[in-house]
């Protein structure tokens, strides 16, 4: 070894040694091959635990059935039974701390998800009933008409008033099914199909 | 705008996550490393198998290979996402990904180059060293000088026959042992792209060897431009300043030299062109023939949208032309660059269409994506991946090449 | 010429030489092979998706912004449904416009760039919606791409991503053939659907099945015999996405047909 040829080799050891330092502060202990083996287990274990903490915000409807038990039962014996309440109104996150209270989304484009009418025989969206948001009363939130816990039931504005935006008409945000007018089954009126 | 949508125009049925993410800086990363092998290689000819018409060429390939070393990283760099983690690839390094071999490649490939440089240069650095410790009163820059010289010998001052025989024998075993790690370097870049089975135009055994054939034949071309370049700039300082130094040789005679290193040079740069566009040709002749799934879409970008790319450039300008001009008699250095600089926009576009080339068709096998490279930057996003970032990635090699002249001069005889 | 003698004691130099960097690759291991045998395992997360229900409205794409903080004016998303309107001529018409987070507002067709492509009713031959999602695949090639393991699957079956290590090279979403995988708006970071690993760790449904009205996305445990979503996948057609990519896609399909991309 006495040759001035090995030099350059005890530079590169050095260097690999550097490294191997380097390596030794940057890198989490913990890395390592996990359950799935080196292919698709080479990680930092405490990473899994990172994800499990992420906060959840929506609390599905279960949850808001604790407190809002009559708006609960409406819509489930509705036919819109199986939209979550937070479709509509929000993520629950910390409600009732925080947010105190949840909005309500009153907008078309909202309602026209499912309900604007698709042609499409062959898929589930067919069987909903719609009408093209373009035409149908576009000067109108939908819920002036129809009211959203239960479409069999007619809106805030109640059908006379449905002409007349801003007329805050019957209202109907605690209703009952006897408060509305049963002469309004909306079944049928505006299909277009 | 999220990162990608800035420059991708998408027609029909993308995904929507889909945008082109790999741009102009994943296009210079193997160009580059393509530069670094070819260089490694040019210079190999003359160290181990003794092509001694190549020796004018050699130093000045293996100084210029070296130069290239650290620009090669620089698109990657400007490419991440999180360029402050990129030492991650050396320190927790997932082996069953191409790109984590980048790490050992690249470190190995850069101390082998290093070591040989080091014997190539030893005389020097020892010469030099002692000039500037006879010097009795050192400037400040004199001063550096001796230091950084002092340095590179590594304590090494034996300058004796057999001293130099040694480090003869050393660099040879180098330049061997950095032929295969310089094809690895460029092996696994084409192996990146090659063992994407998501995307149909990548998928391919053959991308490994492509890759290797065209950098090498990237490499030489580079070297024969710039060493005619760097002859044009000696023959004339050299007619200028010979009234001053009668013995620096006569622009005949370095013109003579410079004929016969290039003719020699371009004899090799034609076999591995030749290679290099079989295998492209038989790739193309496959995917045709085999028809698979993707062969509509794949047809309709190779053929259709990317067809002056292709063919026009790339095969016609980049191949075809180089042949005509190197396999016609009676070569001149002005035609061998000419043919050289055809060689490089050549190799460059086989860079540009293989990678954006990919991502020019969805993976939903039903839609297209068109890259839009950005031009001025507006960003800083779009400076990294855009024209100019791509030119920065350009031009720091010879600037660096410059630099590393004055410590490591390519055409003074250190022998 | 080099002896025989010496040219046996060289190679076998060079082979022990050779198996001391080698060994510590880790690339075979008998015991942890052992180990990955499905067996043992109490859970594997896995999805079915049911194509005749889905409606195109889209609340599972908001929910799964909204849930995973995605922003939602971004134009990359967890999860998206494809429209598809195959026509009396043949053709396959199919858009997802914004991932369909906003649902689908025209019946005509998102071309990109602006352009739409109109369909009459009476062309219609078949219509329908296809969400999609990370199949969290049980050989995920996104995974074996990743040249720091900066993504990596659990023991119960999740490719996960770590925010804090990955580099950003994007190899993981070029390695997808599902274009599930996109860069974080945010944290410029790979990003993807991970089945909300921190609800269903909890016992809840992933944010998009809870959003779902009509059924058409379930998640459940395929080693739970008495699962809903295991009997399904048991006893009926299902089919899952690119099966001869050879990466046993965990998330399957009813109704899934030959025009789906």
């Amino acid at each position: 070894m006495k040759s001035h040829v090995w030099r350059p080799l005890y530079v590169v050891l050095l260097i690999i040694a550097a490294v191997l330092v380097v390596r030794k502060i940057l890198v989490p202990a913990d890395f390592g091959v996990g359950a799935r083996g080196y292919m698709y287990g080479w990680h930092r274990p405490s990473n899994e635990e990172d994800w499990k903490k992420v906060t959840v915000k929506y609390r599905t409807a279960e949850y808001c059935k604790e407190c809002h038990r009559e708006k609960y039962d409406e819509i489930k014996k509705s036919p819109h039974a199986n939209i979550n309440c937070e479709n509509c109104h929000g993520p629950a996150l910390g409600h009732p701390d925080d947010p105190k209270s949840l909005t309500i989304n009153r907008s078309r484009e909202l309602c026209a998800r499912c309900h604007f009418r698709l042609e499409y025989p062959t898929s589930g969206r067919g069987k909903i009933r719609g009408i093209n948001p373009k035409t149908h009363h576009p000067e109108l939130e939908c819920v002036t008409c129809h009211w959203p816990h239960d479409p069999r039931k007619a809106g805030h504005g109640g059908a006379k008033s449905a002409g007349a935006p801003g007329n805050p008409g019957n209202p109907s945000l605690s209703a009952s099914p006897s408060a509305v007018s049963t002469t309004r089954e909306r079944r049928g009126a505006h299909d277009i199909a | 705008m999220v990162h990608g949508e800035a420059w991708t125009l998408k027609e029909f049925f993308t995904y929507p996550n889909e945008y082109i993410y790999w741009t102009i800086q994943i296009v210079m990363y193997p160009f580059m490393t393509g530069l670094v092998a070819g260089a490694f290689v040019l210079s190999s000819l003359y160290h181990v198998f003794g092509v001694k018409e190549l020796k004018g060429i050699a130093r000045f390939s293996l100084v210029f290979s070296f130069a290239l070393l650290p620009v090669a990283m620089l698109p990657l760099m400007l490419h991440l996402q999180q360029p402050q983690r990129g030492i991650e690839v050396m320190m927790t390094p997932h082996f069953t990904s191409a790109i984590a071999a980048f790490g050992i490649v690249f470190s190995t490939y850069g101390m082998i180059v290093a070591s040989e440089l080091w014997f190539v240069y030893r005389k020097h650095f020892v010469e030099e060293a002692l000039k500037l410790r006879a010097i009795e009163e050192r400037s400040l820059g004199e001063h550096l000088a001796h230091l950084l010289f002092s340095a590179l010998t590594l304590g090494a001052m034996d300058i004796s026959e057999h001293a130099l025989e040694a480090d003869e024998r050393a660099v040879k075993k180098l330049a061997a042992a950095g032929i295969p790690v310089a094809c690895f370097l460029h092996g696994y870049a084409g192996f990146i792209f090659g063992s994407v089975k998501a995307n149909a135009l990548w998928m391919t055994p053959l991308m490994p060897v492509i890759f290797i054939c065209s950098a090498v034949v990237s490499g030489i071309a580079l070297c024969m431009l710039t060493y005619i370049i760097t002859m044009e700039i000696r023959k004339l300082l050299a007619a200028r300043k010979k009234h001053l130094y009668p013995e620096l040789p006569s622009p005949e005679e370095l013109k003579s030299a410079e004929v016969h290193v290039v003719t020699m040079t371009a004899k090799y740069l034609v076999i591995f062109l030749v290679a290099a566009i079989t295998l492209e040709l038989l790739d193309l002749i496959f995917r045709g023939y085999t028809a698979m799934k993707s062969w509509d879409i794949l047809r309709n970008v190779i053929y259709h949208r990317d067809f002056v790319n292709i063919f026009v450039i790339q095969y016609g300008m980049g191949n075809l032309l180089p042949f005509i001009i190197f396999l016609t008699p009676g070569l001149t250095v002005r035609r061998a660059a000419l043919g050289s600089s055809l060689v490089l926009l050549g190799v460059f576009m086989m860079r540009w269409n293989v990678v954006i080339g990919g991502q020019a068709f969805s993976s939903s096998l039903s839609g297209f994506m068109h890259y839009v490279m950005p031009v001025w930057p507006d960003s800083v996003e779009t400076f990294k991946e855009g024209l100019f970032g791509a030119l920065t990635v350009a031009i720091v090699p010879f600037v660096l090449f410059w630099l590393i002249n004055k410590v490591m001069p390519v055409f003074k005889d250190t022998h | 010429m080099i002896s025989r003698r010496n040219f046996c004691k060289k190679s076998l130099l060079m082979a022990g030489g050779l198996a001391i960097p080698l060994s510590a690759l880790e690339l075979f291991d008998p015991k942890r092979l052992l180990a990955e045998k499905p067996d043992g395992k109490k859970t594997r997360w896995v999805f079915l998706v049911d194509t005749h229900k889905c409606v195109g409205c889209g609340f599972c794409v908001k929910g799964c912004k909204t849930e995973n903080e995605v922003p939602y004016d971004a134009n990359v998303t967890r999860t998206w449904v494809e429209r598809y309107v195959i026509t009396k001529d043949g053709q396959t018409h199919i858009d997802s416009p914004k991932g369909a987070r906003d649902g689908f507002e025209t019946s005509q067709i998102d071309i990109g760039e602006g352009k739409f492509e109109d369909i009459k009713n009476e062309e219609i031959d078949k219509a329908f919606f296809v969400p999609k999602l990370c199949n969290q695949c049980d050989n995920p090639p996104c995974v074996q791409v990743c040249p720091v393991g900066a993504t990596y699957q659990t023991a119960d079956g999740v490719v996960l991503v770590d925010r804090s290590w990955c580099i950003g090279c994007g190899y993981c979403i070029m390695g997808c053939p599902y274009g599930v995988r996109f860069f974080h708006p945010i944290f410029h970071v790979a990003e993807k659907c991970n089945f909300c690993y921190h609800r269903i760790s909890k016992g809840m449904q992933t944010a998009c099945v809870d959003a779902c009205a009509f059924g058409a996305r379930r998640v459940g445990n395929i080693r739970d015999p008495n699962d809903p979503v295991t009997k399904v996948i048991m006893t009926e057609r299902v089919n899952v996405l690119k099966e001869e990519y050879g990466t046993t896609p965990q998330v399957f399909y009813l109704g899934l047909t030959k025009e789906v991309k």
